[in-house]
């Protein structure tokens, strides 16, 4: 299957990528050879096969639902682009 | 005195304790040859003021009698873990500038151990590449060159960590792989890299790219080194979900261990068409010196080992395009201005975001976007299982396998930057391990025809690192790989 341009369009929306029509135009083939190669695993017989997700060999450990860290707001908004009275600050979302 | 920044880890060691030299000189030795070889942009931020406040310290404890297990070894750190008030980049224009409030798992216990900080490794954007030429700031340059004189690659993601241990200017440092990011560049520039088990090493700090892949490592001029940085490297974390419990061995340990008896396996679905005839040479010298140190060479099959590279690329993308959502614009890193948050977001992601990320991102999105998540998602899931189960099944019958590390030397920078599916097929022996979770390592094994190194790889069960340690020695003994590259951070005297 290969993706068209509309495909492309929608994916960079749902990706947050603003891109032009000629970075799309440029990115279609280039996209369509990677799924064209990943297509290749439509071959392999994967019934009754369950998806691994995850290598660790070993179960996930539970800990006490307990705050551990915490205090530290000035490191949090450290790198912050913009703050303002010690929140993140971005432009209006609500008119 | 002895040329302080061609000492291996060990000797550097012994010298230290022995006081033939100080923390401070043999600091001071890789920050000049650190200084000297810029041309080849393996760092990013270089931190000489730390190295030495590092080194004093360590001295200090020499004094005392008092040295940890690494005090005043100087290495490098690629530029993927955080270091507490040291900008960390991921080679990415969107988060230039970021100074990380907190100390990356690995990197914190390599400095508690007595390391000193040269600087931060570039490496290949978000370690997205196999070249090292998606770096935002620039590619980093093999030390190596071949006839022709061009500027070769150093391989990736973790260019920078190989180019700075061949050219002398650290004596060890730390890699991620993801999909052979430590195991094709040390390949590259004749040197050493350790990926271990999945799990060993903590991920809490370090930039994430595929969470179920990326795994931390180490760089080494000797088999000995890679197992002295392991020691120091591996271990539970409770910060990390994924971090194992299982014990940490000595790993310097298993180095001189006999190889009588053991069973190396030749998978044979490794020899793909078209590979060079020095390569295919090399690998059947590594088997030759491992029979003559007494261990059995055994054919083994992986058959679904042509189905590594699509499942790689269905899922290393796909956890890519989640982990890279956070950057937003709005918490830290670049922020463009918008008219709106989405606005801000697009922008930001645009400009922030290099091409092969950007792709990788539309890549992982779309493969995990409604109506195709089960044919592409969930399909590799599955393929990932049976790739596991060749690995299993292989593992009954031998110790350790044995493959090429890549499938040619170094190539010049710029070739087969066209073509994403080409410089894709660079991991071909690497990605079947990585998605598996298995240790493996490259070690040097010879030069080609053009006078490039070429590594050979060793592939172990989970939590064997000991193994791999084991076989890799036997071949760095036999192979005795004493070249050096043509660039050195300090000229030899002649």
């Amino acid at each position: 299957m290969s993706l068209t341009r509309d495909d492309v369009k929608k994916v960079a929306g749902l990706a947050r990528l603003r891109m032009t029509d000629n970075q799309m135009d440029e990115l279609l083939p280039k996209m369509n050879n990677i799924v064209g190669f990943i297509e290749q695993l439509a071959e392999v017989d994967t019934d009754n096969v369950e998806p691994l997700a995850n290598v660790a060999r070993s179960t996930l450990p539970l800990r006490t639902d307990e705050i551990t860290d915490g205090e530290c707001r000035d490191k949090v908004l450290a790198n912050a682009p913009e703050s303002e009275e010690g929140f993140f600050a971005v432009p209006k979302v609500v008119e | 005195m002895t040329n302080l920044t061609d000492l291996t880890i060990a000797s550097a060691l012994t010298g230290l304790k022995n006081k033939e030299f100080s923390a401070t000189e043999l600091t001071q030795a890789h920050i000049t040859a650190m200084e000297n070889a810029r041309g080849l942009n393996c760092f990013i931020t270089e931190t000489p003021e730390i190295a030495l406040k590092q080194a004093e310290e360590s001295q200090a404890r020499y004094n005392t009698d008092e040295a940890r297990a690494l005090d005043g070894i100087p290495i490098g750190m690629k530029d993927l873990f955080c270091t507490d008030g040291t900008q960390t980049t991921a080679a990415s224009h969107i988060l230039e500038g970021f100074v990380p409030q907190y100390e990356s798992t690995v990197s914190g216990k390599l400095w508690d151990a007595g390391c000193t900080m040269l600087g931060k490794l570039n490496l290949d954007e978000f370690a997205m590449g196999s070249a090292n030429t998606t770096s935002h700031f620039g590619n980093v340059i093999n030390p190596w060159k071949d006839s022709s004189g061009s500027d070769l690659v150093p391989g990736g993601s973790s260019g920078g960590s190989s180019a700075a241990i061949a050219a002398r200017l650290c004596l060890g440092a730390t890699g991620t792989d993801t999909g052979g990011s430590i195991r094709q560049p040390a390949a590259f520039t004749g040197i050493c890299g350790i990926k271990p088990t999945y799990g060993r090493c903590s991920r809490w700090g370090i930039v994430a790219f595929a969470s179920s892949l990326d795994q931390a490592g180490a760089f080494a001029r000797t088999v000995e080194d890679c197992a002295i940085m392991l020691n120091t490297m591996c271990g539970h974390d409770a910060k990390d979900s994924t971090s194992s419990k299982q014990e940490v061995p000595d790993f310097t340990a298993a180095l001189e261990g006999d190889l009588k008896g053991k069973k190396i396996g030749i998978p044979k679905e490794y020899r793909v068409d078209g590979m060079p005839e020095d390569v295919e040479k090399l690998w059947s010298q590594g088997m030759e010196w491992l029979k003559d140190q007494g261990a059995e060479i055994v054919d083994v099959s992986l058959p679904h080992t042509k189905y590594a590279l699509p499942t790689y690329y269905i899922i290393a993308p796909a956890e890519c395009s989640s982990n890279l959502a956070r950057y937003d614009g709005i918490r830290y890193g670049l922020r463009e201005t918008g008219d709106d948050l989405r606005d801000l977001y697009e922008l930001t992601r645009a400009t922030g975001f290099g091409e092969e990320v950007q792709r990788r991102i539309m890549i992982g999105t779309y493969v995990l976007s409604a109506g195709f998540y089960d044919a592409y998602y969930i399909k590799a899931q599955k393929v990932r299982r049976l790739i596991t189960q060749d690995f299993d099944d292989a593992f009954e019958q031998v110790d350790a396998l044995l493959t090429p590390t890549a499938p040619s030397s170094a190539f010049a920078i710029g070739e087969n930057d066209d073509d994403p599916i080409k410089m894709y097929l660079n991991d071909v022996f690497t990605v079947p391990t990585s998605l598996a979770g298995l240790p493996g390592m490259s070690v040097p094994a010879g030069l080609d025809s053009k006078g490039l190194p070429l590594g050979l790889q060793v592939i172990g069960k989970a939590w064997d690192e000991e193994t791999v340690l084991n076989v890799a020695r036997g071949i760095e003994r036999a192979a005795n790989f004493t070249a050096k590259p043509q660039i050195l951070g300090i000229k030899e005297a002649a």
